[in-house]
């Protein structure tokens, strides 16, 4: 697909503004239909049209699987990491009420902060499913069965030649 | 009046694409036809004022996953065995459990009845005091992230979680881990035999 002129156009214009549009969904959620799990698709779905049209390769350049696998764990560990917080400054787990000077203005940073987190961990997520999804290779995935093949080859020849010397 | 007619016409459309799906049997068609399904059933969570539903469904059940059942496909003859059996059970199964579901929904609140039950228990409080506590105007996001907190870190864990078990599956050993050092057991049976029948 990489040679077609107008899905190359027309995927590379839509990019940014897919990326653009899952900001907004991120961090508009408070006021309108949105959040990290939406947020998180919308994005990942730049990517993987990205990585769909060029090559998987092309793709793993843009975002290299190390990076992915660890924005997967990290969006998680914020979430929870903002718990913790909430611990030590004096509150309940999760009681964002006392990470700023007014309850009100408290809920508001965690509410950013957890859907980030939800976010990142949604958007990596299913990224590495994707790349692990399109990057699926039975002959090297199976490759410890094929090796093990000829051995058993050569094992089955031995007890012929044994009869020929014998 | 029209919301009716909307919705009608998008729960024929769906009853459409799922009995096409059940006689095809061209597995490319079938993939890029519950794609439609999906997006079709997005369509009516907005016609249900459920955008953040609609969202998710059109993102992933239209989108990423077609794009996996794709990416399966790959790996898989184009047509489906047609099975010539006939399958009496299963049919009847379908029936007996699609009907009790019938059976059950007409004991179902009205949609968005404000008396029935679901909404009478947690639901009040949380309209009536979220925007005074937290100045956020839209109550689903608070209850999503504040009232239920701890419930959506689950959520995030699950996520986290499923991907992580699905990639240890896929990678297999393309993952970046060091090779394990490779111990040829076959050769070191066929090498044990050989030496005990040298011994006889």
């Amino acid at each position: 697909m990489k040679n077609n002129p107008i899905l190359r156009v027309i995927s590379k214009t839509l990019f940014a503004p897919i990326i653009l549009y899952g900001l907004y969904v991120q961090f508009h959620g408070d006021f309108g239909p949105g959040g990290g799990f939406q947020a998180g698709v919308i994005i990942a779905a730049a990517f993987i049209l990205y990585g769909m049209v060029f090559s998987l390769d092309e793709l793993k350049l843009l975002a290299p699987p190390s990076i992915v696998h660890a924005l997967m764990a990290l969006g998680a560990l914020i979430y929870a990491g903002v718990g913790i917080a909430t611990f030590l400054l004096g509150a309940e787990f999760l009681n964002y009420d006392v990470l700023a000077d007014y309850p009100a203005k408290g809920q508001h940073y965690g509410i950013i902060l957890v859907e980030f987190g939800v976010g990142l961990t949604v958007a990596s997520t299913i990224l590495g499913l994707f790349m692990a999804f399109a990057g699926f290779d039975i002959p090297r995935y199976s490759a410890r069965e094929k090796d093990a093949k000829p051995a058993n080859k050569a094992g089955a020849k031995s007890p012929k030649k044994r009869a020929s010397d014998d | 009046m029209s919301t009716l007619f909307i919705n009608i016409s998008l729960v024929s459309f769906m009853v459409v694409i799922a009995l096409m799906i059940t006689f095809s049997h061209r597995l490319f068609a079938i993939i890029i036809m519950s794609g439609a399904y999906s997006l079709i059933s997005a369509a009516m969570f907005v016609n249900l004022d459920a955008v953040d539903v609609a969202f998710t469904e059109a993102a992933v059940g239209a989108g990423f996953s077609t794009v996996l059942f794709l990416a399966a496909m790959a790996w898989l003859p184009a047509e489906e065995k047609r099975n010539k059996a006939l399958v009496i059970l299963p049919l009847m199964i379908c029936l007996f459990t699609g009907s009790l579901l019938m059976w059950a929904v007409a004991y179902l609140p009205a949609l968005g009845d404000p008396a029935s039950v679901v909404h009478q228990h947690v639901a009040p409080r949380y309209l009536a005091e979220s925007y005074d506590k937290l100045h956020i105007p839209n109550v689903v996001t608070t209850v999503l992230a504040s009232y239920r907190g701890f419930d959506t870190l689950g959520e995030t864990i699950v996520i986290f979680t499923a991907g992580l078990g699905v990639l240890l599956i896929l990678m297999g050993k393309t993952g970046r881990s060091p090779k394990p050092k490779k111990v040829d057991i076959s050769a070191k049976v066929s090498e044990a035999r050989d030496e005990d029948v040298n011994e006889k």
